[in-house]
């Protein structure tokens, strides 16, 4: 996927007022299945794998022993005994290793999909009325997912993103991928690349791996605590429990003029931290990011200043999303 | 977005920056070139007026949705004069680079340095070096 194809501005206003489409092929797949599929997952998994129905959707993380975050995931579960995880490019291999490793005390198995999936994000309000005139059959509601032909391709259409807007994600052979972004581009949805998709997740404060998540950082510090359900008994729920992190992630806003980067360093009145990811928001026109701070200094609206290369900006913790839907 | 032009009344520095010298005096911008690579610009810190440039060195900032760039002076000088306009539409800078989108007025130190700027020419030819690269 290209970082813009028209310009970031214009494909993030495009996905948060009409329709974008990305395409997230990048992104890698591995199958579960098997007698022993959830419980397998329920031990590698942070949220309750066993909440997922047939044909449901769940955020989670994968953690190390020491609660250390290896990446974070969406899991469908196709059926009983068969589930799908979406993982990150740069920790798919990872991802893969790990999840095999742990499989071998259960019953299932698991399969690196990543070669038989493209993906494609088709995100922003009018994304359902566009694939609505390629489908036969009523789309997913949000965090379900059906089997279904697109525009002739058979996809597994889940209604989740990334974006905060409503829209679906599209799950199609390779080969079928091209006729499925020709029919929705052409239904008018605008292609959209990488710098959008920053830019969008950061403004509703959806966590990037890589710079918000670490293998150093655990998810309780990152504010993912709602997705650990520790009595499930996951890989690295021991180490999280009782934790009282002395540093959070939370989202800033500048108050001034500046764009923070990644690897800014922070200064509050209780100590310093790190910024993980800055942009220009688009929808605010400001600059926004999140960062590391003392958890003395989480609370919204406490004023905080950001090291821009040399430069101190005023900014201040801010309430997540950073952006609200204004309709 | 304007087409891509180099002006022949300028000079030009191999960062990609541009001086128009008028008699002592002389306003610096980026080229079409880059501001082109670095896509829409959504900010621009100026630097302060009384400050100095030193030729070859950074003078300032501008920065894409995705991206800082450091702009690079083409002449030494100092600042007279910054382009305030850009504080609340930065995208002059890549709808019109070398007029509405023009950077600072510098008072120049060294009048030799003149010598040592490109022609639109030689930028060109420097343009199509790189890009076979």
């Amino acid at each position: 996927m290209p970082v813009q194809y028209e310009g970031i501005r214009h494909e993030h206003v495009a996905v948060r007022t009409r329709a974008g489409l990305f395409d997230v092929s990048h992104m890698g797949q591995v199958e579960t299945r098997g007698p022993d599929a959830e419980a397998f997952l329920q031990r590698v998994l942070s949220n309750d794998v066993s909440k997922i129905q047939p044909g449901g959707a769940q955020y989670s993380v994968l953690c190390k022993e020491d609660g250390g975050v290896l990446d974070d995931l969406f899991t469908y579960r196709l059926d009983d005994g068969s589930f799908l995880t979406v993982t990150n490019a740069a920790n798919h291999e990872r991802d893969f290793a790990w999840l095999a490793e742990h499989a071998e005390q259960f019953d299932a198995t698991v399969t690196d999909a990543a070669e038989r999936y493209a993906m494609l994000a088709l995100q922003g309000p009018d994304a359902r009325a566009i694939l609505a005139r390629h489908i036969d059959a009523e789309a997913p509601p949000r965090m379900r997912t059906a089997r279904m032909r697109v525009a002739g391709a058979d996809c597994l259409v889940c209604g989740t993103g990334y974006t905060g807007e409503d829209g679906v994600e599209l799950l199609v052979a390779p080969d079928d991928s091209a006729a499925v972004w020709d029919a929705l581009t052409g239904g008018g949805a605008t292609p959209a690349g990488l710098g959008a998709r920053d830019t969008l997740r950061l403004e509703v404060c959806f966590h990037l791996y890589g710079n918000d998540l670490s293998e150093d950082r655990n998810p309780i510090e990152a504010g993912l605590g709602w997705c650990c359900k520790l009595d499930t008994g996951f890989v690295g729920s021991d180490a999280l429990r009782d934790l009282e992190p002395a540093e959070l992630l939370v989202p800033f806003a500048f108050t001034g003029p500046g764009i923070p980067r990644p690897g800014n360093p922070v200064h509050t009145e209780h100590g310093g931290g790190t910024v993980t990811s800055g942009t220009l928001s688009p929808c605010l026109d400001t600059g926004i990011g999140m960062a590391y701070v003392p958890a003395a200094a989480r609370a919204p609206g406490t004023p905080i200043e950001i090291d821009v290369r040399g430069k101190p900006r005023a900014a201040e913790v801010r309430e997540r999303p950073l952006y609200k839907d204004q309709g | 977005m304007a087409g891509e032009t180099y002006p022949d009344d300028l000079g030009y520095h191999p960062e990609h920056d541009w001086a128009r010298i008028e008699g002592e005096e002389a306003t610096f911008g980026i080229t079409w070139f880059a501001q082109d690579q670095l896509g829409e610009v959504v900010f621009f810190d100026p630097p302060e007026v009384g400050s100095t440039t030193s030729a070859n060195e950074p003078y300032a900032e501008v920065e894409s949705v995705k991206a800082v760039s450091d702009v690079v002076a083409p002449l030494s000088g100092e600042i007279v004069a910054v382009n305030d306009a850009l504080s609340d539409s930065p995208e002059k800078v890549n709808d019109d680079p070398y007029g509405e989108g023009w950077l600072v007025r510098v008072k120049l130190g060294d009048a030799s340095e003149v010598d040592a700027l490109l022609d639109a020419d030689a930028y060109r030819k420097l343009l199509a070096a790189e890009s076979s690269e």
